[in-house]
């Protein structure tokens, strides 16, 4: 079975398209991450899987099910997840809201996964009765996983978490991620800190300009010195 | 001294009716993001067909009071479903002009069913209680408990159920609630329903203590709108808090002004608010 497979994706906002046949592969468990030039249409690309970009060409599988142009509110209920770059958290709710917010769609006991959100960000527990606009940058990005988490989704959609982030948050979101994939969820994720995001990969794709351009390994793509010097900064 | 409770007292009163209005005009402006210009009118109909439950079919008040809320409750999500559902993606005063519209079309139906007239629910005067020299209407007593009740009941709503929690998202991030996996469509569906049974109670009181006519919403639109801006719009609590501060003021201005300059009163105090603090006393929405 494969997670994910998008195949030569053609779409945008509006009439003009910013992806001009984008393809991607994902297999369980596997982390993915999107590189490339500002522009490149990662972001979109990402967008485009979850539902939030219209795919005027192409189609986009989710574990074996056809899932293009569904509304991301339904896409969520079949296990996939995504933490938008920026406004990812409810300001004006508490920190447990937030969560809560997250499984909004379930009707069943979810405890044990809030002990596990918890577990994994214990800041939160203690800010738990804060409003989540109250919080630093980093806490926040902790919120707005541990939101989307809240399905136990099998694929979570990461869009720049660590954008915007000081080195040290960068670092421990980057180590928390690890740990989610290492419980068995699939990771895709655009990343501007694109070496330490293809160090920890399995796997990277760099598109540039709407369309794949790269395609291998996360260290192979790290010692590929055209790569290197043209998207990761020499 | 006597003089001043007794004005208080009427503020109080104002202010509840004002209150349950502009709870509902802020949640609306919360949710989908539009100054909804028919919600005076939502009150004068809740208003009208409670009196359709009290002299139409006899009922006892209380009972011709879950009518005119529920009936206003429904019509406002059946306005939602026709009109506004197909308006979402267009720009706010494009929805602005139409709830002006909805306002005109609500209005005249209404004349056109009870006649221009002033109507009352009841035949008679009540003697008002005099304790200390303040005089006290029986009604008052529906009026304020009644708005309490109502009030407390959306906070726990909006703080301890599911899908209050969920408007509150929504009104904090829309795109976000719909990537969270909350059904907006629901959550809207109960914005109307709340905002039209607090509407309708609005106008049953306001029917309650003064009496009944086509355009008695459409006159309390501004003060309604005064103290949604006032506490900050998006803000129910601020809301709340608004409404008490514009009644009070209007009332105890007629220790100054002319009665006829009321209206000014709320006027100038959402521009002073505006001017003063652009967000409101609760920090809403910048309009």
């Amino acid at each position: 079975m494969t997670l994910l497979l998008a195949e030569s994706i053609y779409g945008g906002y509006g009439g003009t398209d910013i992806l001009h046949g984008v393809s991607m592969a994902m297999d369980p468990g596997e982390m993915v991450v999107i590189v490339g030039p500002n522009g490149a249409g990662k972001s979109t690309a990402m967008k485009a899987v979850f539902g939030l970009v219209n795919v005027r060409e192409g189609r986009v599988r989710f574990q074996d099910e056809d899932i293009t142009n569904l509304a991301p509110d339904r896409i969520v209920g079949r296990g996939m997840c995504y933490v938008p770059q920026e406004a990812n958290v409810f300001p004006s709710l508490t920190v447990h809201e937030n969560l809560e917010m997250g499984a909004f769609i379930r009707r069943d006991d979810y405890s044990d996964q809030l002990d596990r959100v918890y577990e994994l960000f214990p800041p939160l527990k203690e800010k738990r009765r804060q409003a989540a606009g109250t919080l630093s940058g980093g806490q926040r990005q902790m919120v707005a996983i541990g939101r989307a988490l809240m399905l136990d989704p099998r694929l979570l959609l990461l869009d720049e978490p660590t954008a915007g982030l000081s080195p040290r948050f960068i670092d421990l979101i980057f180590e928390r991620v690890r740990e989610i994939n290492d419980q068995g969820v699939g990771i895709l994720m655009v990343e501007q800190n694109a070496k330490q995001a293809l160090a920890m990969a399995d796997r990277g794709y760099i598109l540039v300009l709407g369309r794949n351009r790269h395609e291998d390994t996360g260290p192979n793509l790290l010692n590929d010195p055209e790569v290197a010097e043209m998207f990761l900064g020499g | 001294m006597v003089h001043f409770v007794q004005i208080l007292l009427y503020g109080i009163v104002l202010g509840s009716v004002i209150a349950l209005g502009a709870i509902g005009v802020s949640l609306i402006f919360g949710i989908l993001r539009f100054a909804h210009f028919a919600h005076g009118d939502l009150m004068t109909l809740g208003a009208y067909l409670a009196l359709a439950g009290v002299s139409g079919l006899s009922l006892p008040m209380f009972f011709a009071f879950l009518i005119g809320i529920a009936g206003t409750a429904a019509i406002s999500v059946g306005i939602d479903r026709v009109l506004y559902r197909q308006l979402r993606r267009v720009s706010p005063i494009i929805l602005l002009i139409s709830s002006l519209g909805v306002a005109l079309m609500v209005r005249s139906s209404i004349q056109m069913i009870w006649g221009p007239d002033n109507k009352i629910y009841s035949g008679g005067v009540t003697m008002p209680w005099v304790v200390e020299g303040i005089r006290i209407k029986p009604e008052w007593i529906y009026i304020v408990g009644g708005a309490v009740v109502l009030m407390v009941l959306l906070h726990l709503f909006l703080q301890r159920t599911r899908l209050g929690k969920a408007m509150r998202a929504m009104s904090d991030n829309a795109d976000l609630a719909r990537v969270s996996g909350i059904d907006t469509e629901k959550v809207i569906i109960w914005t109307w329903i709340i905002a039209g049974v607090l509407a309708a109670a609005a106008g049953i009181f306001l029917g309650l203590d003064t009496r009944l006519h086509p355009i008695m919403g459409w006159k309390l639109l501004l003060p309604v709108f005064a103290a949604a801006i006032f506490g900050g719009i998006g803000k129910p609590y601020g809301a709340i808090a608004g409404a008490l501060v514009i009644g009070i003021a209007q009332e105890f201005s007629t220790l100054f002004i002319s009665p006829a300059y009321k209206p000014a009163v709320a006027f100038g105090l959402m521009v002073a608010i505006l001017v003063w603090r652009p967000t409101g006393l609760f920090s809403g929405k910048v309009l």
